[in-house]
């Protein structure tokens, strides 16, 4: 019986609850490590040995060990291509290669500001930290101008890749749950018929109702 | 006619990623000329291909794509047998070659091009002044991620593993770029990035993606 994958860092984290959706999707099974933020165990060496930049989540699968949340996602996906959701990563290079394009603008266009976002409007009153209103004014100007883009190819296309989801939806899914949830912005999302649409129908699926309540319960 | 099309300038850092993947390649494609400077990019006429507005576009066949990032992926996949390898057939392998493709494009590159602006496209191609205020924010943001590559070059030949790959060129546009700045010391002060740095600017693909946008350079001063 293969040892379950580790996965390292606390579900509320946007980047490890993206590795926590594909795991899900995946049905691969997985052992959540802890660590303390607020005690700064992501800076200490030992974690540093797995994840040089402090930042989580860090991922071992037996011998090999990774970090950055796409590649991890990536390796699931390709690692066990049979199993669970089959199409998540497609299953053609055709397919493959919009799912790819689809990943890097989220990664390139969508996750800065969202992240910003995220961090300035959901995260910073919870750590009492000051916000930034031109900061906070500057990233949803530039996030409508990213989700005008989506509108118009959701409009084409039922999810961002193709008539199927994928990896390239599932990237979205942590930053908009925390926007639409904590950070109050729904309306950003919901005022677009199609993203609207296409955020009920992703945030809808199982993988992800597991992963919000993994966020819940921590 | 090449089925393979990339439209954009070659001396855009994005388009500059697809041109040195094709050349590593091997593959014929024809570069289609997106004027940047007089905002081509952002008309009508080229979002169809670009739905961000940005370059590069990329065309094989039927097979539409943008994002520089992807574009080099299938590229490396699709023409797997041809020229360079720039993948680890072992999955493992490839899995942290993946890791560090996915380092270059959240970590080396955002901090990366904050310097870029303001120390070239700034003074050298749009007139103004650098805001050394910004630099000195980003320079360190960009030492701390020197200092990861100068440790993990320590342990690996290339960055992804122990040959040259996607992971390596993905970075070649931007620290172009840099060695024409003050940013140049920054590598010039790490013996391992700096002999890495070295390595992978003088590949032979390189040098002619290079010559490509300086021709691109003179071109559009012309008009």
């Amino acid at each position: 019986m293969a040892t379950p994958v580790k996965v390292y860092g606390p579900p509320m984290s946007t980047a490890l609850s993206r590795v926590l959706a594909c795991l899900h999707e995946k049905d691969v099974e997985f052992q959540l490590i802890p660590i303390n933020m607020s005690k700064g165990d992501h800076k200490k060496p030992e974690f540093l040995k797995i994840q040089p930049f402090g930042q989580v989540p860090a991922f071992q699968d037996e011998s090999i060990t990774l970090f950055e949340s796409r590649s991890i996602c990536r390796y699931i996906c390709e690692k066990h291509a049979e199993k669970g959701n089959k199409r998540l990563y497609g299953t053609n290079p055709l397919e493959k290669a919009s799912i790819d394009q689809w990943i890097e603008a989220e990664g390139q266009s969508f996750n800065p500001p969202s992240s910003t976002l995220v961090f300035q409007l959901a995260f910073a009153p919870r750590m009492k930290l000051k916000q930034d209103p031109k900061a906070i004014k500057q990233n949803e100007d530039k996030l409508q101008k990213v989700l005008e883009v989506y509108e118009k190819r959701l409009g084409e296309s039922r999810f961002l890749a193709g008539d199927e989801f994928s990896l390239a939806d599932l990237s979205h899914l942590p930053n908009t749950q925390y926007l639409v949830t904590a950070a109050n912005r729904a309306e950003i999302f919901t005022s677009k018929q199609n993203v609207g649409r296409w955020w009920d129908e992703i945030s809808s699926r199982d993988s992800w109702k597991k992963v919000v309540e993994m966020q819940k319960s921590s | 006619m090449a089925a393979i099309k990339v439209y954009g300038a070659a001396y855009s850092t994005a388009a500059a990623r697809v041109l040195a993947t094709l050349h590593e390649k091997g593959l014929d494609y024809e570069l289609v000329h997106v004027d940047m400077i007089t905002g081509e990019h952002k008309k009508e006429s080229y979002i169809s291909r670009n739905p961000f507005g940005q370059v590069p576009a990329f065309e094989d066949g039927d097979l539409k794509l943008f994002e520089s990032r992807a574009i080099t992926r299938y590229i490396s996949q699709q023409y797997a047998d041809k020229g360079t390898s720039l993948e680890f057939s072992d999955p493992k392998k490839q899995a942290v070659a993946n890791l560090w493709i996915e380092v270059e494009a959240h970590h080396f590159d955002p901090n990366a091009q904050k310097l870029n602006y303001e120390l070239t496209v700034k003074p050298v191609i749009l007139g103004l002044e650098t805001d050394h205020s910004v630099v000195a924010e980003y320079e360190p943001k960009f030492e701390k991620v020197l200092d990861v590559y100068e440790e993990r070059l320590s342990q690996s030949r290339y960055l992804g593993g122990d040959s040259f790959t996607l992971a390596d060129l993905h970075h070649l546009p931007t620290i172009q770029y840099l060695l024409g700045s003050s940013a140049k010391k920054l590598f010039e002060s790490r013996p391992r990035v700096n002999a890495w740095v070295d390595d992978i600017t003088s590949r032979p693909s390189w040098t002619k993606v290079v010559e490509l946008r300086n021709q691109a350079f003179k071109s559009s001063k012309k008009e």
